[in-house]
């Protein structure tokens, strides 16, 4: 089974990355790109039997740092 | 006095810690991020710059989570003293010894030059060799040394007179210019620039030195 979390700054947290993006794609011609957030996207591999709370647990202790990441967990 | 200096795959900055330690008199012994103990009577553990595992996933996150730093953790909540610089600075706030995070610096690009930083307390014992209000000149080399916390906790980092140093001109966007900080004990000092590069006359200046004699002298009384 699979599980693929998503990892995103905070709001109100600066992305800097996402900022620079936003730039190019309005150097660029894309006149309509109001904002830019950039994340992660991890994709895990579960032995059968893993539950979603085995993921939350992940996310909390090493693949977030919830002080400025938000996450969310979709099994696949 | 003794200090160890852990060392991950990938720290840069272990050796010049090492000597800064060194030369303030202290006996350093390096220790292995696999190791699962710190050496015996320990006063003092430098978490050195450098790039922990590639600083994947995030800086210092895998490094957070190594054999050596639950043993740095415990040494820190029983009361050890503890010095994280650049990296080391990233792996302390991903313990959660010390509060915060660390981001890409605003302007995207790596800087290494020597900054103005201003000494925002004398009340630690890394900072006790200098007067509050002094200006010094530290070296910074990082890509990700933008200090976030939420404004309840800046504000508990000022209230509770918790900021060692600020950025004289802020180089990387760090919320109210913190460069350094201290645990709620003040025993455990993190900070982006790095002391150590200012520590030998062939550095091109000795402003960080006061840092680590300060340390010996506060650390050998205690």
């Amino acid at each position: 089974m699979k599980a693929r979390v998503h990892v995103m700054l905070k709001n109100g947290v600066l992305d800097p990355q996402g900022e620079a993006v936003r730039h190019a794609l309005g150097a660029m011609g894309f006149d309509k790109v109001e904002g830019v957030r950039q994340g992660k996207v991890i994709d895990l591999t579960l032995a059968e039997g893993s539950s979603e709370a085995d993921v939350t647990e992940m996310c909390e202790k090493l693949l977030a740092n919830t002080v400025i990441e938000s996450y969310s967990i979709e099994m696949l | 006095m003794k200090a160890a200096v852990v060392v991950f795959p990938g720290s840069n900055c272990d050796r010049d810690l090492a000597v800064a330690f060194e030369k303030a008199g202290f006996d350093v012994s390096m220790v292995w991020h696999k190791d699962s103990a710190l050496p015996e009577g320990v006063d003092i553990v430098g978490v050195p710059g450098g790039f922990s595992y590639g600083d994947y996933l995030r800086c210092g996150a895998i490094a957070a989570q190594s054999p050596i730093c639950k043993a740095v953790v415990e040494h820190a909540n029983r009361g050890g003293y503890a010095l994280g610089v650049c990296n080391g600075f990233q792996v302390l706030t991903e313990t959660g010894v010390l509060p915060g995070a660390l981001l890409r610096n605003a302007g995207l690009k790596y800087i290494c030059r020597t900054v103005d930083l201003k000494v925002a307390t004398s009340d630690s014992v890394f900072t006790e060799g200098y007067n509050a209000g002094d200006v010094i000149g530290i070296p910074i080399a990082h890509h990700d040394g933008n200090y976030f916390a939420d404004a309840d906790t800046v504000a508990q980092l000022q209230d509770q007179d918790r900021v060692a140093f600020t950025y004289a001109d802020n180089p990387n966007g760090s919320i109210a210019d913190i460069a350094g900080i201290l645990s709620e004990n003040r025993r455990v000092l993190g900070m982006m620039p790095h002391p150590e590069r200012a520590a030998d006359e062939g550095h091109g200046g000795t402003d960080g030195v006061a840092v680590f004699r300060a340390l010996m002298g506060i650390v050998a009384t205690a």
